[in-house]
């Protein structure tokens, strides 16, 4: 613990969000700097780097205006931490956690590091309780459950955030008595869909907390805004005994801006340009997410995706993939057909359903419906196929029904609308489906 | 020995202390973080710290160990759970809470538990090398206190009845403590007699494996698959229902809730063969992918060095990895930050001989002390973008004795296992193939032809009816296509979450009969001119 503030005047290198400040007396990794620029101006910044006695930092705004001579550093001896207090609940913050709703600065409790700590795996609770989101496709056949990452894996033009909006709007626990907060963290967003989540957002009955990074401010913000909402979420969630629903939209753009600040600190590139380390970098956002054994509260997580080139398997997606417990992937061809929500359930998958499903969680029946929905409807998927080659004429009966009976899942069981289908809903609906098309249920 | 640091960069940190060895262990900085040495200069050392660096300031003082990583190996490693350095995950939530910060130094071996000694050596008997000291109970298993391969002497007092880790088991002619457990440096493979080829099967209860693609005691085996194919709902499968002794299972890089999720099930659930429960010839190591990177590349030979503990006990191991790929990212991610000249796709050129030379630390042993053990090998390989040909998947095709390809399209259609029955391969089937026939059935060997062959001919007929349709094919053929269908539902497709889970080889080979007897009654009606429909109905008698 050094009991003075050191300020230095001997930057020797900038180079886009990079400073060398060299004769530096003991500066740590991670420690918080303050860039004062020559007009004025004073901007955070991180020591990335420690050479000898050289510093290597990295500076979170804009780098413009800097210069070697006049440019100043001052080191504060702390690592990057988030101020947090119960006040927090219902407002809206910058990338860089300064207030953007006109309202002062919150008191803060305590300051707790961005980074966070990972949780001691013995110490995590199995997460097996359900969430409704309203929607069939999610609820019947890749359900949500209580401390789950399940991101939604979108592509350019679908409707990820009228998705997102009616889960945010529909979203309830198993216990009703208890009610969401939600954490959002917008990363790169433009002001027209801020326009949108704004409005979602103050509608919402239950409280929010919300981090917005703009498509126009500092890219360095994009990789901070999520850390800040998740050290927020895992406050209020393992301290506050609140259940947290964080959700992340868009991780595309936060990638890029990974991938672009590793080149400014000229990492080598890995796949498509995105530094090898993008794996453990997601997996200390998404890890976040869980419950802790014998706390009340969690961290449930909804990042979005936006496959470049409608590709699963882009780095981005893929990495995601490997890392969540499942997917939500939604479809240009549904979309296309006027079906909303546009989710394609054959690609899609909950990992932790098996356990917030069935007798206690939600209807003993549950697991057999959802089985055999998803075998007809994949087995009419495959013969659409067969039906582009032969034609319907050439088909069997037996074959033109699951044909029908696919058609029908899409258009009546998927394409519920904007309204919400309890669970219970949700399973009368395909149970009905599959009587119509006399479907056995065994 | 005491210096400082020079410089930080991520998990790897230069110091100027000198007389370090390689792979020494190092204390780093105030918090006294865990490293050890990569790199040797001149005048500096480069330190790979297995925690984050994050607070770390230039000038911290850095302090050797004298001694490389190491694991501690002796009685209560059973049925625990330790990160990657092997430091108890349960006893350091007790005492730090839920969240795991680092410089946290704690012994893997609870050292105050009582353990009742049975001898095997009395005063004057000669110690060499692996020598059996005596025997405690641990759990169902009779655990052999085992002498360090580098320690000797000759006995002059030993102890029987209860003793803690914290005392000597007695001493050697000359004064010197036989000590209770000892340490091994987790990258060099303890050394044993004779090592000899796998020959006796591995069953694993999984139909399409046992099957199709046996594994040997002893022996490699990988899964690769992209995400979603189930490589760890399949690594998890073996990892409870196979007829070994004892598994060793590694969550490397993992998911948090997937090990919370297979910690509370491993309570809960039986082994098949012992119907004892599974947690007591579990170890489990897990290192998920939001803890320190460099750990991770530590976490496989931390637990693969407990295995061969096991292993020169004389027991049946069985070691998984979920999943390589993120092991050898961690490789990856390390040597960026050392500077290396990357090789393909930016791993480094000693991907391919790291992980052989790990991969034989499987085999079927005699150990030092004429026990004869095996330790056999499930590693999951998760390639990017789902892709075959990356460098990691590749060097492990160099190695392994068996390929076990999870298929994308077959989960996509929740065909679980989603082994794919073209792509995979095992090289064991020969080896295995003759104790499968003496020991389940005669027939095992046809019916795997058979199998074989019907499922090959459904993939040639399915182009032809992708074209004609399923109406315009000869009813031998609709046949075929149907036994095939079966073949692919009933008989490969496995329920991980139903009683089906675990299939033994007996059940295994009444499946396969079952469909291939009813498919070859149907052939006969259909030669004697019945049609389709009738042929396939069940027969009254069997119904």
């Amino acid at each position: 613990m050094r009991l003075s503030e050191h300020i230095y005047r001997t930057i020797s290198t900038v180079a886009g969000p990079l400073l060398f400040v060299q004769d530096v007396y003991s500066a740590r990794i991670g420690e918080v700097v303050t860039v004062h620029a020559p007009d004025g101006r004073h901007m955070e910044a991180e020591v990335l780097e420690i050479e000898g006695n050289t510093a290597l930092i990295e500076v979170y705004g804009g780098t413009q205006g800097l210069d070697v001579e006049r440019t100043s550093v001052s080191f504060t001896d702390a690592i990057k931490k988030v101020p947090l207090s119960s006040d927090i609940v219902g407002r809206i913050f910058n990338g860089s956690f300064e207030p953007k709703d006109g309202a002062p600065m919150f008191i803060p409790e305590r300051w707790t590091p961005i980074t966070g700590a990972p949780i001691n795996p013995s110490a995590r609770a199995r997460p097996e309780d359900f969430i409704e989101t309203g929607f069939s496709p999610i609820d019947g056949l890749n359900t949500l459950v209580r401390g789950q990452k399940l991101p939604v894996f979108s592509a350019a033009g679908l409707p990820s955030k009228e998705v997102v909006a009616s889960i945010l709007k529909n979203s309830r626990l198993a216990d009703s008595s208890k009610r969401f907060i939600v954490v959002f963290a917008a990363l790169g967003l433009t002001f027209h869909e801020y326009a949108f989540y704004l409005n979602v957002l103050e509608e919402m009955k239950t409280g929010f907390v919300a981090f917005v990074n703009m498509a126009d401010e500092p890219v360095m913000e994009r990789l901070l805004a999520p850390r800040f909402a998740l050290t927020v979420a895992e406050y209020l969630a393992f301290e506050k005994g609140m259940d947290i629903l964080v959700i992340i939209t868009d991780m595309t753009n936060y990638c890029d801006a990974l991938r672009e600040i590793s080149t400014a600190r000229e990492e080598l590139p890995g796949r498509r340009g995105y530094p090898g380390y993008m794996y453990s970098d997601l997996a200390s956002l998404y890890e976040r997410a869980g419950r802790i054994y014998g706390r009340e509260g969690s961290v449930t997580m909804l990042p979005v995706v936006t496959m470049p080139e409608d590709d699963i398997t882009h780095p981005i997606p893929d990495l995601t993939g490997y890392i969540t417990e499942g997917q939500i992937v939604l479809s240009r061809e549904l979309h296309q057909k006027g079906i909303f929500p546009p989710i394609d359930v054959l690609p899609s998958l909950s990992r932790l359903m098996q356990k917030g499903i069935g007798e206690g969680h939600t209807r003993a029946d549950h697991r057999k419906v959802s089985n055999h929905l998803y075998k007809y409807y994949a087995k009419g998927r495959d013969l659409r196929r067969l039906e582009a080659i032969v034609g319907r004429d050439g088909m069997t009966k037996a074959d033109i029904l699951m044909l029908d009976f696919a058609d029908a899942f899409e258009h009546d069981f998927v394409g519920q609308g904007t309204t919400r289908r309890t669970v219970q809903e949700t399973l009368d609906a395909g149970l009905a489906l599959m009587k119509k098309f006399g479907l056995e249920v065994v | 020995m005491s210096g400082k640091i020079l410089g930080i960069s991520g998990p790897t940190v230069s110091v100027d202390l000198k007389g370090l060895k390689l792979y020494e262990r190092v204390y780093v900085g105030h918090a006294m973080l865990t490293g050890e040495v990569v790199r040797i200069e001149k005048d500096r050392a480069v330190i790979q710290v297995y925690e984050d660096t994050r607070g770390l300031a230039g000038g911290e003082p850095v302090k050797g160990v004298g001694m490389p990583l190491t694991v501690r190996l002796g009685p209560g490693l059973l049925g625990g759970m330790f990160d990657g350095l092997q430091r108890p995950l349960e006893r350091l939530r007790e005492q730090m809470g839920p969240f795991i910060t680092g410089g946290k130094e704690m012994y893997a071996l609870d050292y105050t538990r009582r353990w009742k000694l049975a001898p095997a050596l009395k005063p004057g008997d000669e110690v060499r090398s692996g020598t059996i000291i005596g025997s405690v109970q641990e759990g169902p298993f009779e655990h052999y206190i085992m002498a360090s391969p580098d320690e000797s002497g000759r006995v002059s007092r030993i102890v029987s009845g209860g003793f803690s880790l914290d005392e000597p088991l007695g001493e050697y002619e000359g004064g010197k403590e036989i000590p209770g457990c000892h340490e091994w440096p987790v990258r060099v493979a303890r050394p044993y007699r004779k090592k000899f080829a796998p020959g006796a099967p591995l069953i694993t209860g999984q139909r399409s494996i046992d099957f199709l693609f046996p594994l040997a005691r002893g022996g490699t085996a990988i899964f690769p698959g992209g995400f979603g194919t189930g490589k760890t709902i399949l690594e998890q499968s073996v990892a409870k229902f196979a007829d070994v002794d004892i598994v060793v299972y590694v969550g490397c890089g993992e998911r948090g809730n997937e090990m919370a999720d297979m910690i509370a099930e491993f309570g809960e659930l039986q082994d098949p063969w012992s119907k004892r429960p599974l947690r007591d010839r579990t170890v489990l190591v897990v290192n998920t992918s939001n803890m320190p990177v460099a750990a991770r590349e530590a976490s496989i030979y931390t637990a693969v060095t407990m295995a061969e503990y096991y292993r020169d006990m004389g027991y049946h191991v069985l070691f998984l990895a979920d999943s390589l790929s993120r092991w050898a990212e961690a490789l990856r991610e390390i040597s960026a930050s050392l500077e290396e000249m990357p090789g393909e796709e930016g791993y480094p050129t000693y991907l391919a001989s790291r992980l052989s030379g790990f991969m034989e630390r499987a085999g079927v042993v005699e150990s030092l002390n004429g026990k004869i053990g095996s330790l056999s090998m499930i590693l999951s390989v998760s390639p990017p973008g789902g892709d075959f040909t990356e460098p990691v998947t590749q060097a492990c095709l160099r190695t392994t004795g068996a390929f076990l390809m999870l298929d994308t399209s077959l989960a996509h259609r929740r065909h679980y296992p989603a082994i794919n029955w073209f792509q995979s391969y095992s090289l064991y089937s020969k080896e295995v193939s003759g104790h499968y026939r003496e020991k389940v059935s005669a027939e095992w060997n046809d019916m795997l032809v058979r199998c074989r062959q019907i499922l090959q001919e459904e993939e040639s007929l399915r182009e032809v009816a992708e074209i004609v349709g399923a109406e315009g094919l000869q009813d031998a053929d609709r046949l075929l296509m149907r036994t095939a269908e079966l073949i692919r539902t009933e008989f490969l497709q496995q329920n991980a979450y139903s009683d089906d889970a675990f299939s033994p080889p007996q059940k295994t080979l009444e499946l396969i009969k079952r469909i291939i007897d009813a498919h070859d009654k149907a052939l006969a009606k259909l030669k004697e001119g019945v049609p389709l429909e009738e042929a396939i109905k069940p027969q009254p008698d069997k119904a």
